[in-house]
């Protein structure tokens, strides 16, 4: 979640500071669709092959990257992934700190007992979301075993959780904003205000 | 937004916001385990001073899908029968470490006047014949996934028929349905209007028969019988025969059309149909939004921190 806190001050004179963050590209779009060719073939070959498997994307950055995860899945095994979304908005430990992102329903549509779930997020930070989305997928079944994608895995965990499948590795500091879109991951020094 | 005491304070952008948020409660409500952790430590407390049984028992249930804890205040076991003030009362409970109050009350107002009393949040839940928010909230929401109306009201005509001049419900609903872009009509007598309509964005009809064949929504209030003895209609009956929604009159709806009632209904009276013979009747639907609808407001005032994304963090 970037903190838009960051360039939000306002000049003793009123008006607005205009932040120009200094941004770098860190992969490109053809960079992160290689990244999700190679996650799919990763979750094959961990789970060898499909059996059970149910892609789970978190709201909302993590519901674009299952679909892509899924078809690239489909390029590669004729067997198809059920993929879902999972809203953790109201298990997350700083309920009433931060806002809540409405319209992004859950929706999980298989039953989830002996099932291997695949979380999938854009960004791994301090992995409190995450851990929310396990109590979360926990409502709808037993999974066999839960795994974690993540496209872009920036440090800074505050609890004992590891993804299992990478597609970059991006040492950041704190204060920066990591963005990632189908255009490609960006990394943005913020500005302290 | 710390306080849901009317259609008015909660705006347009609001009602919207509440609106789609209710999407994430009604799913949690379709799951096997319909219970969420998200407000765990609140306590809310219902307070009401009038009778009631779908409000209160949705919004405890409400609370407790979002595991909230909750309290009841029924006025008849109380020291209110002790002569304890209403301000009393309420720095009483409030002094036991109160997050939300939820309160029905015969006077209007009381919920402004009670939040200048705590710190708590307060849901009105009915406040005489003045506002009654969720249950406006509920219908809105009813209406939008019925008809399919994720973007708005705009094109639909809705019709609320019955005393409009003694009910809190088409007072909520009159402004939430024309926030959300419809047209409105209310249906009754002269003597069942309220003395002024000024500034009140409606058409007025006199008749049932002059509207039952166009509306999109045919929104049905309860007809007050504690209210006969002031004469304001000349006989149930006849109350009936002009307003009531007869089984001649159900056969002349469109299609589409919905029929609504806030409830407890008067069999006979303004419903002379057995609802459940009707294709378009929503009632049942009503009490089943009302509960994730009560969910979404108290997620929104005592959850949500700063308040829904897009507020100022």
């Amino acid at each position: 979640m970037p903190d838009s806190n960051l360039n939000a001050a306002t000049p003793p004179d009123g008006g607005v500071f205009h932040v120009e963050a200094p941004t770098k590209t860190v992969l490109g779009p053809d960079d992160l669709r290689r990244a999700i060719t190679r996650i799919a073939h990763e979750i094959i070959e961990r789970n060898h092959g499909l059996e059970g498997v149910v892609l789970v994307g978190l709201q909302r950055g993590g519901v674009w990257i299952a679909r892509q995860l899924a078809e690239a899945i489909a390029r590669i095994d004729p067997s198809s992934v059920p993929v879902g979304a999972v809203d953790v908005s109201m298990y997350r430990d700083d309920v009433g700190l931060r806002p809540l992102s409405p319209g992004a329903v859950t929706d999980i549509p298989v039953n989830l007992d002996g099932a291997v779930v695949v979380l999938v997020d854009d960004v791994l930070f301090t992995g409190r979301t995450v851990r929310a989305a396990l109590d979360a997928i926990n409502e709808y079944g037993r999974p066999r075993m839960v795994q974690l994608a993540v496209m872009v895995d920036r440090g800074h965990r505050e609890l004992p959780i590891r993804p299992d499948f990478v597609g970059k590795n991006l040492p950041s500091s704190r204060e920066e904003d990591v963005r990632v879109s189908p255009d490609g991951v960006s990394i943005a020094t913020a500005v302290r205000s | 937004m710390k306080h849901l005491r009317s259609i008015a304070e909660l705006g347009p952008d609001g009602l919207r916001q509440l609106l789609e948020l209710t999407d994430h409660m009604a799913e949690i409500n379709r799951r096997p385990v319909p219970k969420v952790p998200a407000l765990r430590g609140k306590t809310v407390v219902s307070l009401f001073f009038e009778d009631s049984t779908r409000t209160r028992l949705s919004f405890e249930t409400a609370a407790k899908r979002l595991s909230a804890d909750t309290m009841t205040f029924s006025v008849s076991t109380s020291s209110v029968n002790k002569g304890e003030s209403l301000r009393d009362t309420i720095e009483t409970v409030a002094a036991m470490g109160i997050d939300a109050f939820v309160v029905r009350h015969q006077s209007s107002g009381v919920p402004w006047q009670i939040s200048r009393w705590t710190e708590a949040s307060i849901i009105n839940a009915g406040d005489g014949w003045h506002e009654h928010p969720t249950q406006a909230l509920l219908d809105c929401y009813t209406i939008r996934t019925a008809l399919n109306r994720t973007e708005g009201f705009d094109g639909l005509h809705i019709a609320i028929v019955g005393d409009i001049k003694h009910s809190r419900v088409a007072r909520s609903d009159v402004w939430a349905f024309a926030a959300l872009g419809a047209r409105v009509t209310l249906v009754a007598p002269q003597t069942l209007l309220p003395p002024s309509l000024a500034g009140w964005p409606v058409e007025v009809v006199h008749h049932i028969d002059d509207v039952v064949e166009k509306v999109d929504v045919l929104y049905m209030l309860r007809m007050q019988r504690e209210r006969m003895h002031e004469a304001l209609v000349p006989s149930l009956r006849e109350y009936t025969a002009n307003f009531g929604l007869t089984p001649v009159r159900a056969e002349r709806l469109q299609e589409h059309t919905l029929v609504m009632h806030p409830g407890p209904m008067n069999r006979g009276v303004e419903m002379a149909v057995d609802p459940s013979e009707l294709p378009g009747s929503m009632i049942a639907q009503q009490v089943t939004n009302g509960v994730a609808v009560r969910m979404a407001v108290l997620f929104h005032l005592l959850g949500s921190g700063s308040g829904l994304a897009g507020d100022p963090a």
